[in-house]
């Protein structure tokens, strides 16, 4: 059963192959037996899912259920879901159980999907290789001597080991489509706002977007289906309809344009990855598509800016862990200066203190002007790029991360090497595109992504761009080979 | 040296919206701690707010009553700084981009000088919760139910210079406010608090002096007080070769003494920001146009209608419309009894004598409005006279009941009977025969003066219930026989 896609668990949980507690139950055996291996899960809820299981069931009996109703799935442990702990790969929150749903949390559970469990995390999002999470990394069932990538480090590799058909996720520079690529997965960012962040654990309010891990597009689809809601109570989420995303997948992708930057392609990109990329968008010509040749010229400028911007905003959204209504506090404190001090300096982790330093600091008198505002210009440089570019091309298509997975310790020692990994994907967040990543081939038998960025809205577009690449390729069907063992 | 003062005042004002700001809890006050928090208010992971429209709606109400400029787009930004009663660590509020843009009050001080004083902008912003310090041994209890009540705070330009123009333009802005129902004024609760900013400088000289803040004052009086104690302090260190810090101060209303509370060089590093959480609030001509048209109606334009329609002459309608308490409660008496006049002159008489004496508000008034349309009433249809009216009048302050009980009760109802006035008539003018004989004799001009103990004698023997009016017609008769 753990080989079946979504779109399979579907079919056979309506031609009752199995049921849902069959299915639930294998998959909670195989967390069991093998997530040792990987540490993709923080927490389990098996009595959750049992319980969840035999109400799908029974409403699957009933007929007219809803799509995802009686398939499991797990939840990055960003996401607020009622009496369970979420928490958000940190010490913070290690005692932390939310009592309430996030949106998206409560949208699957209305829709009768399974919860299996909450997936590790970079500590708060923060982290390109599940290296920062204080529940110890996650290992990439391609190599296990590699990282998953990060943020969503749990749920790729989860989803990669077969421990899990899909996952949410969340994305603020590439969190989603970098574990993805380094996973062998498909992986989704929506646009800014079409996703209701209520109940996601805020990293960069402006930056993070939920989105789902899974093994091919058609099951992102799936997934999307119930990811996408308008929420008031979100002010940010956009109030529009949510189409059917698995009704264009099959659409005919003759005569699209898709645009390549030059930027995508220049020093930093593994040679290797380049060819594998090169290839990948040289089948979609194959495939009656037309390649062109673009600039976005303020490239260069993401990283930098996206260092000022996303630490800013989480430099004030981490304010609240202060140790007085809830969470990690200290112990004895002798005031309420040493409070905050041993609370913060005890429950955060160093990449988070680093985050909240360097935002504090762009935040500073005298600062924010060299920093935060002129990292604010340069993201409307940046989006207009974008609007400028999707003029002329449906779809802009590059490499998803410069190398594939690396080794654990390989850049926890130089930060700046580490932020470098988002350098392809942290533009589409700071100009709230939708960007997807899909496999595209093997690099020394770890797996390559490639990259979908879209307009905004256009998820249909990227899904049906990406579903007829896999209707075309086989790397999609790739199987971590731990995961079989 | 003579010194000139310089006083702005920031002034914090609770909108009374029924639910906060950036949430769906309720602002009612005086709930068990934390009742009234919810996730929102709490901080929670994850939990994000969704702006109140109510509190923008109040805040262009404000600003059209202040004569401002309404800002068409305005921006919430967060204001980091942490204390435990700041759950998120940053308070929301608005600082580049604000709702209301500058304005002006005009105010009528004594003597009929007028004074404007400029509004430099008003912002929307969440109030914190409340940390209390008592009955937990050492240990500070958090109360969150105030946390993201919606406030407006309201910013003057350096414009007052003696503490009777600040407190008469907190009692204006008090008034506008309470007019307006954004706020319902309860300054012990609360709802109304102010910071003065307070600086002195050498008469003629045109720099500003160095000024101290001085926090959360709540009671005109204690502004009142807190700005002179300031005032006096300042020249006190100025006269003695001293200069001033700079700094925030506490007043204590029941110590009557003020204390720094901290200086400007421990002052926060705020880092200001847009908050990304909430979008810029962008109000058009149309929806500016259409608060305007909701708008209650504003003090000046009710002291204008208590001219115009009830025949108030202006001073007395500026004095009733001073505050929204007595401009109701004359409305209500003028309705109640169709006197405005008689209502007015006893409300700013002898209601306003009582209440000032026992130290109550009119709110606390121990006679309602329609009561003192009772006791008019009894005036104009004769049952009582004035004199007997004020009598009546104490006896309903102390509680005996509304006019007609209490002349009932006493026996005070006026005796206009011709046939018992008569009889009382001829009493007084046989036990008074030489005064009677030197009546007779005297010359008409004398006569009206000496009427007057004739009057005197038949009040008193009608222990003053008499008619004075049908006495003296009755005398005159009676003593031209």
């Amino acid at each position: 059963m753990h080989t079946k896609t979504i779109a399979e668990l579907v079919q056979g949980l309506r031609s009752k192959a199995f049921s849902s507690v069959e299915l639930t139950r294998h998959y909670l055996e195989r967390i069991q037996a093998r997530d040792a291996t990987y540490n993709s899960y923080i927490t389990v809820t098996p009595e959750l899912a049992l319980a969840q299981a035999e109400a799908a069931d029974a409403r699957l009996a009933q007929g007219d259920a809803p799509a995802l109703c009686g398939v499991p799935i797990a939840h990055k442990d960003i996401f607020c879901t009622n009496g369970v702990r979420t928490s958000c790969g940190s010490k913070m929150l290690d005692n932390f159980i939310a009592p309430y749903d996030a949106t998206i949390v409560d949208n699957y559970r209305r829709a009768g999907a399974v919860t299996l469990g909450k997936t590790n995390m970079d500590e708060f999002a923060m982290g390109s290789s599940n290296e920062t999470s204080y529940y110890g990394p996650v290992k990439n069932p391609w190599a296990t001597d590699c990282v998953p990538g990060g943020s969503s480090g749990g749920s790729a590799a989860a989803v990669s080991a077969l421990l899990a058909p899909g996952a949410t996720a969340s994305d603020t520079g590439g969190s989603i489509r970098q574990p993805a690529a380094l996973c062998g997965l498909t992986g989704i960012k929506p646009t800014y706002g079409r996703v209701s962040r209520w109940g996601m654990i805020a990293f960069a309010s402006s930056l993070d977007q939920a989105g789902v891990l899974t093994r091919t597009a058609e099951d992102a689809a799936l997934m999307m289906n119930d990811l996408a809601s308008y929420d008031p109570k979100d002010s940010t989420c956009v109030e529009m309809p949510v189409p059917d995303y698995t009704a264009e997948l099959n659409n005919p992708i003759k005569g699209l344009t898709i645009g390549v930057p030059k930027e995508y392609f220049s020093e930093g990109l593994d040679p290797k990855t380049a060819q594998i990329v090169e290839d990948a968008i040289k089948l979609y010509e194959q495939l009656g598509a037309t390649i062109k040749s673009i600039s976005l010229p303020h490239t260069h400028l993401a990283v930098p800016a996206y260092y000022v911007i996303a630490p800013a905003e989480c430099s004030a959204n981490l304010s609240r862990f202060d140790g007085v209504r809830y969470g990690y506090r200290c112990e004895d404190p002798k005031d309420l200066t040493d409070m905050y001090m041993r609370t913060r300096s005890e429950g955060f982790g160093e990449e988070v203190k680093r985050r909240i330093l360097v935002g504090t600091y762009a935040l500073s008198t005298g600062y924010y002007d060299a920093y935060y505002n002129k990292a604010q210009q340069v993201r409307r440089l940046i989006k207009r790029d974008f609007v400028e570019a999707f003029e002329s091309v449906d779809v802009i298509m590059g490499p998803t991360s410069p190398s594939p997975a690396f080794a654990f310790g390989a850049k926890t020692k130089d930060p700046v090497a580490m932020y470098l990994e988002d350098i392809y994907t942290i533009a589409t967040n700071l100009a709230g595109l939708p960007g997807l990543s899909i496999p595209c081939g093997l690099v020394d038998n770890k797996p390559v992504g490639l990259q979908l960025i879209g307009d905004y809205f256009a998820e249909s577009k990227l899904l049906n761009v990406a579903h007829q690449f896999q209707q075309a390729t086989d790397h999609h069907q790739q199987v971590a080979p731990s995961a079989l063992d | 040296m003579e010194w000139e003062t310089v006083i702005g005042l920031e002034v914090h004002v609770q909108l009374a919206t029924k639910s906060k700001i950036f949430s769906g809890a309720s602002t009612a006050f005086g709930a068990d701690p934390n009742t009234q928090a919810c996730a929102v208010d709490l901080a929670l992971p994850g939990t994000l707010p969704v702006a109140n429209e109510g509190a923008f709606r109040y805040a262009v109400m404000f600003g059209l009553a202040v004569n401002a400029e309404i800002g068409k787009r305005s921006v919430f930004e967060r204001k980091n700084y942490f204390y435990p009663d700041l759950p998120k660590g940053y308070q929301t509020t608005q600082l580049a981009e604000p709702i209301v843009g500058p304005g002006h009050v005009d105010l009528e001080l004594d003597g009929g000088r007028t004074k404007r004083v400029r509004i430099h902008h008003a912002h929307l912003e969440e109030d914190a919760g409340k940390s209390l310090h008592e009955d937990f041994h050492g240990m500070t209890g958090i109360d969150l139910n105030r946390a993201g009540t919606p406030l407006i705070e309201v910013v003057t330009e350096p414009d007052m210079r003696n503490a009777e123009e600040a407190v008469a333009f907190a009692k204006k802005l008090h008034n506008i406010v309470t007019s307006l129902e954004i706020c319902d004024g309860e300054m012990s609760q609360g709802s109304m608090r102010f910071d003065v900013n307070v600086s002195v400088r050498p008469k003629g000289e045109e720099k500003l002096g160095t000024r101290t803040e001085t926090k959360n004052l709540n009671s005109f009086r204690f502004m009142e007080e807190a700005i002179e104690l300031e005032v006096e302090r300042q020249i006190s260190v100025l006269e003695s070769g001293g200069t001033i810090v700079q700094e925030t101060r506490l007043y204590n209303g029941d110590t009557k003494k003020a204390r720094s509370m901290r200086t400007k060089e421990d002052s926060n590093d705020y880092r200001y920001f847009p908050c990304p959480d909430l979008l810029p609030i962008m109000l058009d001509d149309d929806y500016i146009e259409s608060v305007r048209q909701q708008m209650p109606e504003l003090p000046e334009e009710r002291r204008q209608r208590f001219i115009n329609d009830l025949g108030l002459s202006d001073y007395d309608a500026t004095q009733l419309t001073s505050d929204r308490a007595t401009a109701d409660f004359f409305e209500a008496s003028a309705k109640a009894s169709g006197e405005p006049k008689l209502a007015a002159n006893w409300i700013m008489a002898d209601l306003a004598a009582y209440l000032n004496k026992q130290e109550l508000s009119i709110d606390q008034s121990p006679v309602s409005p329609e009561q003192l349309a009772g006791l008019i009433a009894r005036i104009k249809d004769n049952t009582i006279s004035s004199k007997i009216a004020k009598t009546v009048f104490e006896a309903m302050c102390a509680g005996e009941g509304d006019a007609d009980a209490v002349i009932d009760a006493r026996g005070l109802k006026q005796v206009s009977d011709t046939g018992a006035l008569e009889k009382i008539v001829d009493e007084v003018i046989a036990n008074n025969q030489a005064q009677v004989d030197n009546y007779r004799n005297a010359d008409e001009a004398k006569r009206p003066k000496m009427l007057g103990f004739f009057v005197g004698q038949v009040m008193k023997a009608s222990k003053g219930q008499a008619n004075p009016q049908a006495v003296n017609e009755i005398l005159l008769k009676k003593l031209s026989d």
